[in-house]
């Protein structure tokens, strides 16, 4: 399994991913799937910033993300692959059927939100959209670190 | 620059609030410095967090690492503009070296607090 995790974060790169995962998962390689960071070299300057030397980062659009995935699986190098928003996961999930299973590590407070549990705000129409994902064969679970026991989609949306 | 900077210390959890309460008592100053925890909120949330935190005047944005969503949501802030400058690992030294210089222009003062903050750290071995 060269891809170890597939995770929804709005915060993007940050001490759970890298650290939280990174560590245990001896990670070696980070895959950040969104359209306008992979237009923005600022952003992804920013982004590199908080990643150790050994660990790799590449930043996808969807498009080059689902072109590439049976690479980065094949490859020995342990993967995080790592999504912004529900529309690019609903996205890769929609177009890559491999992906079989999606971490929602942290979907935070925004106007319209309620709080599904402490790290995950949702709209109706977004737990809508993640149970959509779920009956097209995908296992959800919300779990911020490893640490933490997963919490099963019924229980958040 | 006329007006005092304001240093807007922005952590994980309450490390700037600790921060922050830490820099008073040793100080007794109490308006040099406003604390934003990242704590449940998106990075927009957190931007506004820090825009309402940081007001109208000039300001330093300390952050406590290098990489993650304090750093990404400050930097987006002070981007382009030089009444903001961020400075990453904030710690008690480079805090208590900005208090006392908040004359300067952001970027100095900056850099100041920087450079203060690394002289602090030390591995002191056998």
């Amino acid at each position: 399994m060269s891809i170890a995790l597939y995770r929804v974060d709005d915060r993007l790169i940050h001490g759970q991913v890298v650290v939280g995962w990174g560590q245990p998962l001896n990670c070696e390689r980070i895959v950040l799937v969104d359209d306008e960071v992979r237009a923005s070299d600022w952003e992804q300057d920013l982004y590199r910033m908080g990643v150790p030397p050994h660990m790799e980062v590449v930043f996808v659009s969807v498009d080059e993300a689902v072109a590439r995935l049976p690479g980065w699986e094949a490859d020995p190098r342990t993967a995080i692959v790592l999504m912004g928003d529900l529309d690019t996961a609903a996205a890769l999930c929609d177009r890559c059927p491999q992906v079989r299973r999606l971490n929602v590590g942290g979907i935070h407070h925004r106007a319209g939100r309620t709080e599904r549990i402490r790290y995950v705000y949702l709209t109706d129409l977004e737990a809508a959209r993640l149970r959509d994902i779920a009956a097209g064969g995908v296992t959800i679970t919300a779990q911020d670190v490893p640490t933490a026991a997963p919490v099963p989609l019924e229980r958040f949306a | 620059m006329s007006e005092p900077l304001l240093g807007v210390v922005v952590s994980h959890a309450g490390v700037a609030q600790s921060l922050v309460a830490a820099v008073g008592a040793i100080t007794g100053l109490g308006d040099a410095l406003v604390a934003v925890s990242n704590e449940g909120c998106d990075p927009d949330a957190l931007r506004e967090r820090i825009a309402a935190a940081a007001g109208a005047g000039p300001a330093v944005l300390f952050v406590d690492l290098l990489g993650g969503s304090c750093l990404t949501s400050a930097v987006r802030l002070a981007q382009g503009r030089t009444d903001r400058a961020v400075v990453t690992g904030v710690n008690l030294a480079m805090l208590l070296e900005f208090v006392f210089h908040r004359d300067l222009d952001p970027a100095a003062a900056a850099r100041r607090a920087a450079e203060a903050g690394g002289r602090a750290i030390q591995a002191r071995v056998a």
